[in-house]
């Protein structure tokens, strides 16, 4: 297997996932077969070449290079809270965090 | 699915400057074919009629005042509902965003109903845009209008059956893997994804930020020129938007594409191509030749990598994009008692399979000690397909491949096999990674009457002439079928 049991527990908790036992036993089936699949990638020789992250080649394509970083007035917060689960303005509510 | 009468961009506005009828009645025309469709398609999720006849009737406004109309007046269109819309809920298919209404309008949907169009609602997708047959919505699966058993593809499959089925003349989809081209080809339209930076994300909720893109479905591909047009353009909003001016995309409609040199990659047509996908595209080409192109065999090497790259880069994205999605701003909340807890349970239920199973990926191949094996590799994969565009554009003006390896497939026929659904992208993930512009346009149909996409892909920036070989291809097998 390329992942355990305690390794799909382990992402699951890095991602904040709560999940049951059948989608653990289920996922670490399929993640096994998709990690699998992708391990193709290694019969590729990679040495010299550059990682791309950017689809729009940023530095030499002057048509995409990036806007100037201007400060402008954004006055959404109240429509932006009127959407949280909990909120008493201005702040988000969550349970809390820190004990005393 | 016949009997309704076929709007067109420029029927509509002829009709309208005839003044034989209103922008009103045309919304209204639509709104009844819907409610009467959509039960057994599933393509709207939300209907928007108090802004659709706001805007309509500003449309019949100018008309009477004699104002000049702006290019798509009273041209009723539909939104996947992963692009947010003011004041009308955008869920992404999903319970995290159930009850979800953006504060805002995505520039793409700004940029549409400031040419006129009318916001008729909100199409279902894969939840998060993430699949290929629009089974994974949270909101129950789109049928696709040829054939209530199909799939309609996906992820954009509400957008391309309300097309399709006459409920729209036009809809945004997005595309990050395929999800505009793949269910444009299995519901038999003209679908088109962009270049990447050529139409803004600002206001499209991000599954892969590198990836992502909107574009436009229609029934002819004269329509999709004049709604790619109307949406293109810089965007100081989105910081991947790209400066690059937009050309009339119509301008090269009409014109011969005798002398066009047509690449045919080896590696797009080898095994596992459905038999009547083959022999439908083949006579495309043939059809294309019979037009002046010249035909040009060249090999793509780094083709066979392309999934393997995507659902790495992809997923990696999905999982950084997709923790914004706690119950703490917006959407969903499980209340629980520490915060962690929240989270995870928030995310456990608000969340369907399929997005959990990216977010596994995703986060696993970023996971310390696995981020060069599987990330960093990726991004250099990436590079080496993007180089294989690069190397064929310096023959060629443009690749022509199958959109898709199969027709529209059953319902539940692929479910349960992520990594098949995931392998049927093959034609379309190599141009979302390199970034270029593609369409998939309708050739020809199989023996069970399913449609057949044509994908047509172009270097960077060249979306004219992309929409000019489509219309001829288009117009030239029409007039085949005639």
């Amino acid at each position: 297997m390329k992942i355990t049991r305690e390794e799909v527990l382990r992402v699951a908790e890095l991602a904040h996932l709560s999940l049951s036992d059948s989608e653990v036993t289920k996922f670490q089936g399929q993640l096994d077969s998709i990690l699998s699949y992708i391990d193709k990638l290694k019969e590729l020789d990679l040495s010299g070449v550059q990682p791309m992250a950017q689809a729009l080649e940023a530095n030499t394509r002057p048509e995409a290079a990036l806007r100037d970083d201007v400060v402008c007035v954004s006055d959404v917060s109240r429509a932006v809270l009127d959407q949280a689960p909990e909120a008493k303005a201005p702040y988000f509510r969550v349970p809390k965090v820190i004990e005393r | 699915m016949s009997a309704v009468r076929k709007w067109t961009v420029p029927s509509i506005r002829a009709a309208l400057e005839a003044k034989t009828i209103s922008a009103r009645e045309i919304a209204t025309e639509f709104y009844s074919r819907i409610e009467k469709r959509n039960p057994e398609l599933n393509a709207y999720l939300t209907l928007s009629p108090e802004r659709a006849y706001a805007q309509a009737d500003r449309i019949d406004t100018m008309r009477a005042k004699g104002t000049r109309l702006p290019p798509l007046a009273g041209v009723p269109v539909a939104i996947k509902d992963v692009i947010s819309t003011r004041g009308i809920c955008t869920t992404c298919a999903s319970r995290i965003l159930e009850n979800y209404v953006p504060p805002y309008d995505a520039t793409a949907v700004e940029r549409l109903e400031a040419a006129g169009a009318v916001i008729l609602g909100k199409t279902n997708c894969d939840e998060f845009a993430m699949g290929s047959s629009n089974e994974n919505s949270a909101f129950g699966p789109v049928h696709n209008p040829v054939d209530l058993a199909r799939v309609p593809g996906g992820s954009s499959g509400g957008s391309a059956a309300a097309v399709a089925a006459g409920l729209a003349v036009g809809a945004l989809g997005t595309d990050t893997g395929g999800s505009i081209r793949q269910p444009g080809a299995l519901c038999g339209i003209p679908a088109m994804m962009p270049t990447y930076g050529r139409v803004s994300r600002y206001g499209l909720i991000a599954f892969a930020s590198s990836l992502d893109r909107i574009g436009p479905f229609a029934s002819t591909v004269s329509d999709v020129a004049s709604l790619l047009g109307v949406i293109s353009g810089n965007d100081p909003r989105d910081s991947t938007s790209a400066s690059a001016p937009v050309p009339n995309l119509l301008e090269g409609i009409g014109k011969t594409v005798k002398g066009m040199r047509i690449g045919l990659p080896a590696e797009y047509f080898g095994e596992g191509m459905d038999t009547e996908v083959r022999s439908n595209v083949e006579k495309g080409i043939q059809t294309l030749e019979s037009l002046g192109c010249r035909p040009v065999n060249l090999r793509m090497p780094h083709t066979d990598y392309a999934i393997a790259t995507y659902y790495i880069l992809a997923n990696a994205e999905a999982s950084s994009n997709l923790a914004r999605f706690d119950g703490v701003r917006y959407g969903m909340r499980v209340p629980e008692s520490s915060l962690a807890e929240m989270y995870r349970e928030t995310r456990g239920k608000g969340f369907g399979p399929e997005v959990k199973r990216r977010i596994m990926l995703g986060t696993y191949v970023l996971s310390s000690g696995y981020y060069d094996a599987y990330y960093l590799r990726a991004q250099k994969v990436r590079s080496l397909i993007r180089s294989d565009f690069n190397a064929a554009f310096e023959k060629v003006d443009v690749l022509v491949t199958p959109t898709s390896s199969a027709p529209a497939f059953l319902l539940g026929e692929r479910i349960d096999d992520p990594l098949s659904m995931y392998l049927s992208d093959i034609y379309t993930v190599t141009g979302s990674l390199a970034g270029v512009p593609a369409i998939s346009i309708p050739c020809g149909m199989t023996s069970k009457r399913l449609p057949v996409g044509l994908q047509i892909f172009g270097p960077p920036f060249a979306e004219e002439r992309i929409l000019q070989l489509a219309h001829a291809l288009e117009r030239a097998l029409g007039a085949e079928q005639a």
